[in-house]
């Protein structure tokens, strides 16, 4: 079995973290991960994203045309990847910032505020670990406690961030329910 | 050691010092760059060294110089980088210091774009740099197997007194996968006093050593020219790696292809397979010396009606394919160079096309 | 015993004969190198590098350990050098056409660095190996193979003044100007490369000394015109002395 997942938004909204975040878990949990990056100027405030491979088995090519599941923190990324998304897989649209929706019935359809659950939390920069917990929460790619640590370690040695962090992963996981 | 999830051009940074390599020049060049960051922080802790040099024409002569006295080094560039380099490379391998080259490639001709390409296959495999030399260039296919080749790449560059490339692609560099460091391939650095410019006192020597590839008399000129020779005709009998993919049942289709589209192309056999379409792969690990053998052998199966090479870029290893079939099948190429990686429904298309 | 010192070879300099052309200073230059080598004691840790140019067969001419460089890259081999072998002793030797031409950023780069080398750049104003061609430093409406009607400046600029160009970068150094076309210069060119060899050893600075060098062949002059031209033509416009020095004080060379 292999599953995919693209993180996608504007370059600083922390896509490739939540991405690396993840591939991390899964790899705890004993998968094998491939973690590719878009990178070059459209890293500099443009568009970024981030596609996350997730197996049981060797990972052959790293190139994916159709992710199973597809995080959208911003429009233009849920217009972008949207279509591509295979049947079943999960889209989670970031509504604080996306006023439209997915427009596909054959997938399950997320909505979290993220970025407005984050300000509630003291800082925008979290929305991407609301979002991604509420992604792992909802789509059960790994285990969320797994989940929980890597995010705490990912924060290792930042002790004030950790406390927000572990509200946005909390909230995140309210948020899919 | 426990898997960690590490950025290729990380990974690659922390092999070269697992392998016992604590000097490193350098020039920022995406997609690369993080090489260089990574070391530049990672060097102090470990006690070695790392310089940002104002070019890579100046950083190819940082190692030239620091190698002909004895030192183990390494570099890391992209393409046009390595262009520059060239002029370097050619004098080390022409002066026979060893040294290790890393091109993490990028598209081209010219500045190109900064996305995966193989586009390098002919610049590293047949020169590049002017006059009669060879490198050994290993393309690995995943994280872990720059990591492996990284490592390598040291003794066997002491052992030809030869620079080794690896030639990776922008993905191998960019894409983040779990690696292990493997303690068996750590090695210490050769003995150099016998040639390295390493000051006579160091080798409680009388005689002085010179480092150079200067031969105005032209029997002494054509000697070395054949002594370098030996050394690439040992290498083409003691250094080829490769691996053989579905290869052993009869299949109709042979693919030769390297580095990331490589595994593109393992996606594409096992999807075809499920369709019961057979389709066998060589993938060089050597890229120089290269495995000819092993491609005329599969070639050859009679179950094999044409042998393709898939490659990013315009036909380049294609060239060498051909020449390893030898006529007996035909020899065919799929290709992109833009910076798209093709995809395996992309190569399963073109194979089917085949038939 | 005799009373008084016979003439002898450094210890430095082989026994081989040079290549250098009648009149040439380059012989004057290798021996005083070496002169400085054997009294700092340090041709077991010393290591040249040797230019494309006149000198290129440079290494043949001296006992310590040697590496030949591409055109104008000797700098960046010196830094290769002494970045992983501080405890070892580099010098570049140098051409107007290796170090100011094709090698300009390599030097400016290792002297903006302080890189702790020694580089003794030979100035004769001419490609000479190749066959007296324009260097960067060639004067004004001088005559050479590639500048037959003289050297236009309007065409190619003015002369490049080495130790000037290097004395303005922030970075400290010990960079200076010297000649060896009469005793008089010779003793104070010697005195100038030992006093940059012994920063090196104290790990102090990058160190440059210019030498303002005669290529009689291809000025197409006998040695002693050539030795006039230089006092009249070039000495005016590269002066002699010293450009910069370490901070901190001196150690006086001897």
């Amino acid at each position: 079995m292999q599953s995919e997942v693209m993180f996608a938004g504007f370059g600083g909204q922390g896509i490739l973290a939540s991405g690396k975040i993840l591939a991390h878990a899964a790899m705890e949990a004993g998968y094998e991960v491939a973690w590719i990056p878009s990178y070059g100027p459209e890293m500099r405030g443009g568009t970024a994203y981030c596609l996350v491979v997730i197996s049981d088995r060797p990972i052959g090519s790293p190139v994916i045309k159709n992710p199973q599941h597809l995080v959208a923190m911003n429009r233009p990324s849920l217009e972008k990847f949207a279509p591509m998304v295979k049947p079943g897989g999960v889209i989670l649209v970031n509504s604080s910032l996306i006023p439209i929706r997915c427009g596909r019935t054959d997938v399950d359809e997320l909505i979290v505020p993220a970025t407005g659950i984050a300000n509630d939390l003291g800082s925008v920069r979290i929305a991407n670990i609301v979002a991604l917990s509420a992604f792992v929460a909802r789509s059960k790619i790994v285990d969320f406690e797994l989940l929980r640590r890597c995010v705490n370690e990912e924060f290792h040695g930042k002790e004030s961030f950790i406390e927000m962090n572990t509200n946005a992963v909390e909230q995140g996981r309210k948020a899919a329910a | 050691m426990a898997k960690v999830l590490m950025k290729g051009n990380e990974a690659i940074g922390e092999a070269a010092i697992r392998a016992g390599c604590l000097n490193y020049f350098a020039y920022p060049i995406t997609p690369q760059s993080e090489v260089a960051e990574y070391l530049s922080k990672r060097m102090p802790d470990v006690g070695g060294m790392f310089l940002q040099g104002e070019s890579e024409v100046a950083v190819g002569y940082m190692l030239f110089g620091a190698s002909a006295c004895g030192a183990r080094v390494f570099t890391t560039s992209s393409s046009p980088g390595i262009s520059l380099m060239s002029e370097a490379i050619s004098y080390i391998a022409g002066a026979q210091c060893p040294a290790v080259f890393v091109n993490i490639i990028r598209g081209g001709p010219g500045l190109g774009g900064i996305l995966p390409s193989q586009g390098d296959y002919f610049q590293a495999t047949k020169g590049g740099g002017h006059g009669d030399y060879r490198l050994l260039v290993m393309a690995p296919a995943s994280v872990q197997e720059a990591v492996e080749m990284v490592m390598l790449a040291f003794p066997l560059a002491e052992k030809y007194r030869n620079p080794v490339m690896i030639l990776g692609d922008g993905l191998i560099g960019q894409m983040m996968e779990p690696v292990e460091f493997p303690d068996h391939l750590r090695t210490e650095p050769t003995n150099k006093d016998a040639w390295a410019t390493n000051g006579m006192d160091t080798r409680n020597s009388k005689k002085s050593n010179l480092v150079k590839s200067l031969y105005l008399d032209p029997k002494m000129l054509n000697d070395h020219n054949l002594h370098l020779k030996s050394k690439y005709d040992q290498m083409k009998r003691e250094e080829i790696r490769y691996e053989a993919y579905n290869a052993d049942g009869d299949y109709k289709i042979l693919i030769v292809s390297y580095g990331t589209m490589s595994r593109v192309c393992r996606t594409a056999i096992d999807m075809m397979k499920e369709d019961g379409l057979e389709v066998g792969m060589i993938r060089p690990k050597t890229l120089f010396p290269f495995p000819e053998k092993a491609i005329y052998d599969a070639a050859v199966k009679e179950s094999c009606q044409k042998v393709i090479s898939i490659e990013m870029s315009m036909g380049q290893m294609v060239e060498d394919v051909d020449r390893c079939v030898k006529g007996r099948r035909p020899v065919e190429w799929y290709g992109k160079c833009g910076g798209d990686v093709p995809t395996p429904e992309e190569v399963i298309g073109v194979i089917r096309g085949l038939l | 015993m005799a009373k008084g010192k016979t003439f002898q070879k450094p210890e430095a300099l082989s026994t081989n004969h040079t290549h250098y052309c009648p009149g040439c200073t380059h012989g004057v230059i290798h021996r005083l190198v070496a002169e400085v080598i054997d009294e700092l004691g340090i041709r077991g840790k010393t290591v040249g590098i040797a230019p494309v140019g006149c000198a290129v067969l440079a290494y043949n001419y001296f006992t310590c350990d040697f590496q030949e460089a591409a055109h104008g890259r000797a700098p960046a081999m010196a830094t290769g050098i002494k970045r992983v072998r501080p405890d070892l002793i580099a010098f570049t030797y140098q051409g107007d056409g290796d170090l100011a031409s094709i090698g300009m950023s390599e030097i400016i780069h290792a002297a903006n660095r302080g890189e702790k080398f020694t580089t003794i750049f030979v100035n004769n104003a001419v490609y000479g190996m190749t066959g007296g061609q324009m260097a960067p430093t060639t004067m004004p409406g001088q005559r050479t193979t590639t500048s037959p009607y003289g050297r236009d400046v309007t065409l190619t600029g003015m002369p490049i003044k080495m130790c000037e160009l290097l004395a303005a970068l922030q970075t400290t150094g010990y960079i200076t100007r010297q000649t060896v076309i009469k005793p008089k210069y010779i003793v104070k060119a010697k005195k100038a490369i030992k006093q940059a060899f012994m920063y090196q050893m104290e790990n102090r600075c990058f160190t440059f000394v210019e030498v303002v060098s005669t290529c009689p062949t291809n000025w197409g002059m006998t040695p002693l015109d050539a030795i006039k031209w230089t006092e009249e033509t070039l000495l005016p416009y590269y002066p002699l002395g010293e450009y910069k020095t370490p901070e901190g004080g001196t150690t006086d060379a001897k």
